[in-house]
């Protein structure tokens, strides 16, 4: 690997990087005024014009509060679980392909961090860490509300992931491949051959498993049992303030922007638009991020528009929902995919 | 037993359907209808730039009224303290000195004319009582304040402004 390669990587990695933190943090300030306006109201507008400033505001007052570890907590356990939270967050995009490739003099730019062959496989790995953080933390904080919420979570994500990966199961039975780029690469373009080539139009109720799944594993409403203010005070971070805080409320908008990014590259055709065949070059790869991004702030917005939408599920419908009907959902999805591969 | 009026409605609890069981159609529904909200315009008055308007009838902070040419119309009969159910009014009446004729219209006038606001429920009965037309309930919210003795409202803050000539 030459230098170039190296510096070229760690320039993209450093960029999505912020990019995430940044959309990440703009997505508290797109959460309280979509709230806002799905309520009929104006929503945070005092920190600059139309309170584009907000999220600095609420960034500076996280970092100033006081840092309260509780005394009969676990100490190290109770600071690596936002740790590992936000970790978990960050490294999901790195498998993403985020454009078709760049070229610059005699550079051609990827714009994905590292294409491994088990992409899919990478993401659900890291999506399942993620709830070590919230187990940690809940565990850690040596509180009643805060091991409940740790325990929802567990038992939640567990449930979930098992309909989440039946249903990518069939997904993959129609691409034959686990690797990102190609999934993305195979729904080049929008029509082909007298039908649609994005995913979701041979997945379907695939898709509507994902995303329902999608909702469970990062704790959106209307599967937000883990924080559930009404009836578990914060949930795993009751215990928690300042940065620390800050760092759970964070990985969850970055798991939204991750997972997001992941439906749109699984179902929606990732980087790929309608009437791409007219462009060319650099313009194609940059238009195809802008696709991309057009697509994950959808998805974002799509999150937060079921937020306002939905009441919270009870424990038991949670369950339920999870293993006596999206389960056999998926499984029925794949048979019903395997028939149609087989036989069409 | 007769039912009272024709508003009883009988009740069925019939199991759901499927399309009921499925969640999807009511969530769609519901998306909808938040969908609907977020395209209208905003309930919200945003306070310190815009101000909601006051009723035509409601009723605020008291004033004491002035005449025409600039007098104190209370002659301090009593009547609005008598009249008080919360017991929020007292005055202490003074006889008008020579060289006051353009202070005060009447011969008698309140030297001290209180207000507790902190007791006043604002029910309008001083200015239904008032014989002069001297007292009426049109000013603003009474403003908050940090301690107990600053409610209570003298003439200094209650007598309108005197007419400028």
């Amino acid at each position: 690997m030459e230098v170039a390669d190296i510096i070229i990587k760690f320039v993209l990695v450093v960029v999505i990087f912020a990019i995430s933190l940044v959309i990440a943090m703009y997505s508290t300030y797109a959460e309280r005024k979509i709230a806002a306006f799905f309520q009929d109201r104006i929503g945070p507008n005092r920190a600059g014009p139309w309170g584009i400033f907000q999220p600095l505001a609420d960034g500076g007052k996280m970092f100033l509060k006081e840092e309260i570890i509780p005394t009969n907590s676990n100490t190290f356990l109770f600071i690596a679980g936002p740790s590992l939270a936000i970790l978990t967050a960050c490294i999901g995009s790195a498998v993403i392909p985020w454009g078709q490739q760049l070229v610059i003099g005699k550079y051609t730019i990827p714009l994905q961090v590292t294409d491994i062959n088990v992409g899919v496989l990478y993401i659900f790995g890291v999506v399942s860490l993620g709830v070590y953080g919230i187990m940690i933390g809940g565990w850690a904080s040596n509180n009643k509300y805060s091991l409940l919420g740790a325990i929802r979570a567990a038992s939640q994500n567990i449930s979930y992931e098992i309909a989440m990966g039946l249903s990518i199961i069939a997904l993959l039975m129609v691409t034959g491949t686990l690797s990102l780029k190609e999934i993305a690469a195979k729904q080049h373009g929008f029509w082909y051959h007298g039908w649609f080539t994005w995913n979701f139009f041979r997945q379907p109720l695939g898709f509507l498993l994902f995303i329902v799944c999608a909702f469970a594993e990062t704790n959106r409403a209307p599967f937000d049992l883990p924080e559930c203010e009404t009836e578990l005070i914060g949930g795993y971070h009751t215990e928690y303030s300042s940065m620390k805080l800050g760092f759970y409320l964070f990985s969850e908008y970055i798991n939204m922007f991750v997972s997001g990014a992941v439906m749109a590259t699984l179902y929606f055709g990732g980087y790929n638009f309608p009437f791409m065949h007219y462009f060319s070059g650099n313009v194609l790869a940059l238009l195809g991020v802008v696709a991309l991004f057009a697509k994950i702030f959808f998805f974002i917005f799509f999150f937060m528009w079921v937020r306002w939408t939905l009441p919270r599920f009870r424990y038991d419908q949670l369950m339920d929902l999870g293993w006596k009907i999206l389960i056999p959902l998926a499984i029925a999805n794949i048979i019903i995919t395997g028939v149609w591969i087989t036989y069409l | 037993m007769e039912p009272l009026s024709n508003k009883r409605k009988v009740i069925e609890d019939k199991p759901l359907n499927f399309l009921e069981r499925a969640y999807l159609p009511a969530i769609v529904q519901g998306l909808a209808t938040t969908m609907k909200h977020f395209f209208r315009k905003p309930v919200t008055i945003a306070y310190p730039e815009q101000k909601r308007e006051y009723s035509e009838n409601f009723r605020g902070m008291h004033s004491l009224k002035r005449d025409e040419n600039g007098k104190e119309r209370c002659t301090a009969c009593g009547l609005c303290a008598l009249s008080c159910p919360a017991e929020a009014i007292t005055m202490t009446a003074a006889e008008r000195q020579k060289g006051e004729e353009n202070l005060y219209r009447e011969e008698k006038y309140a030297a001290v004319y209180e207000i507790n606001m902190l007791r006043c429920i604002f029910c309008g009965l001083c200015e239904e009582a008032c014989p002069k037309e001297a007292i009426y309930l049109d000013g603003p919210h009474v403003p908050s304040d940090y301690l107990r003795k600053d409610f209570i409202y003298g003439k200094d803050k209650l007598v309108e402004a005197p007419l400028n000539q």
